[in-house]
């Protein structure tokens, strides 16, 4: 297993008023992300736990491309990877922001 | 909120086109309940993990692959658990296991509140196997406690990993059990007979073999399931509210009727070789059709056949 964190400054708070989502399970290619809204508006953090290793730098490109798409500020993303393409990887980012913009019913 | 509120009837659309089957269990539970109703207890932001998957340099989850919580079916509260086939094959660790034991002693305290258990499950987690193993056995008494103070624990069972190991056994303890012809409900895995006895005994790569012997028609026939249903969720819902509206009573006389019947089972098909055999001798007119047929023909067959029976299997 593999540790890796990064941290963002980003240009815009993510939308919604949703605490937390989640998305993605934890199996062979695949991953979950877990979302919180808990940092100040600016920033954006990802802490990666990964079952494929030596991919830090892989990962460190897919994460710029997201927080430069999407502006996810003021949200921590918690990743448990079980070793999924860059593909999927991207798709679930996408996928756990979409999640955590929607507004509580 | 009313059923015809456009957003209930979008859930409905939702259901009707869900595979339960291909759904993860967050899901399942989402669709299976009234619209927004789900409120999750140990959630993922609760990091409740594995404490011994590191030790095997295996990756966590954050839910350990089981959901549990509360919300409405058809404006009933009710008691919610789901395991997520697809991490560790739903498999029964230390925390997994917990997080359903407490969801029960819940239930038994409510005492009027239904449990609903949609099982996804190989067993035990191999890796945690002694944690997994009490587990199974805490999660079977408070089970029995849930039934004695009057709870329905109702399991609903059409998932990718099954029902099997000690997810079998739990299943046997259940008020009630639902299957589609996707689950499956053994102790024994098809592989794990074939390791012990022999391919000449289990032939696990026989898919069709495995499916009429383990499969939802099969448990349905010879009354280990009480319902069958199509693999949508909305199929699920319909008999989830059919079931908890069924109010059973369990005593001395509920397990005796059910220990009289296996004892019938035993001496009318205990010489079957083959799934085949039972069916015939139920009076199924052509039994290699079976497999094929439709849900709804099968359905209307098994009803045929053999009434949903007591509460106990």
């Amino acid at each position: 297993m593999e540790t890796l964190h990064f941290h963002h400054k980003v240009k815009h708070r993510a939308a919604g008023t949703k605490a937390m989502a989640i998305v993605g399970v934890v199996a062979s290619g695949n991953l979950e992300v877990l979302v919180e809204r808990i940092l100040p508006n600016s920033d954006c953090e990802l802490d990666i736990k990964t079952a494929a290793e030596g991919f830090g730098a892989v990962w460190q490109l897919v994460v710029a491309d997201f927080v430069e798409l999407r502006s996810p500020g003021g949200l921590k993303l918690s990743i448990n990877d079980g070793g999924a393409r860059p593909d999927t990887v991207a798709i679930r980012l996408a996928q756990a922001v979409r999640l955590i913009e929607d507004v509580d019913p | 909120m009313s059923a015809r509120s456009p957003v209930e009837r979008g859930a409905g659309q939702q259901r009707k086109a869900a595979s339960w089957y291909e759904a993860s269990a967050r899901e399942r539970v989402r669709l299976l309940l009234d619209v927004h109703s789900f409120q999750e207890l140990l959630g993922p932001e609760e990091r409740q993990i594995s404490p011994h998957l590191h030790i095997f340099n295996l990756p966590e989850q954050f839910d350990d692959g089981m959901i549990v919580g509360k919300g409405l079916l058809v404006g009933r509260k009710v008691f919610i658990a789901a395991q997520e086939g697809r991490f560790m094959g739903g498999a029964f660790g230390e925390v997994h296991g917990a997080k359903l034991t407490g969801m029960l002693r819940a239930v038994r305290d409510a005492a009027s509140i239904p449990l609903f258990i949609l099982f996804d499950t190989g067993g035990v987690r191999l890796q945690e196997a002694n944690a997994g193993e009490l587990a199974i056995a805490e999660i079977m008494r408070a089970l029995m406690e849930a039934r004695i103070a009057g709870a329905r624990v109702i399991g609903l069972i059409g998932g990718r990993a099954g029902c099997y190991g000690g997810g079998g056994l739990i299943a046997g303890c259940c008020s009630a059990l639902v299957v589609s012809e996707q689950g499956r409900i053994s102790v024994s895995g098809p592989e794990v007979i074939e390791t012990n006895l022999g391919a000449e005994e289990f032939d696990s790569k026989d898919r069709a073999l495995v499916w009429r012997t383990m499969g939802g028609k099969h448990r349905r026939l010879i009354g280990g399931a009480d319902m069958f249903v199509d693999d949508t969720i909305e199929s699920f819902r319909i008999a989830a509210v059919k079931l908890m509206r069924s109010p059973r009573a369990f005593d001395a006389d509920v397990l005796k009727s059910e220990q009289s019947r296996l004892r019938q089972r035993l001496d009318q098909f205990g010489s079957c070789a083959d799934a085949r055999d039972i069916w015939r001798m139920e009076g199924v007119e052509d039994p290699n059709a079976v497999p094929e047929m439709a849900p709804d023909a099968f359905i209307a067959l098994a009803d045929k056949i053999r009434e949903p029976c007591h509460d106990a299997r």
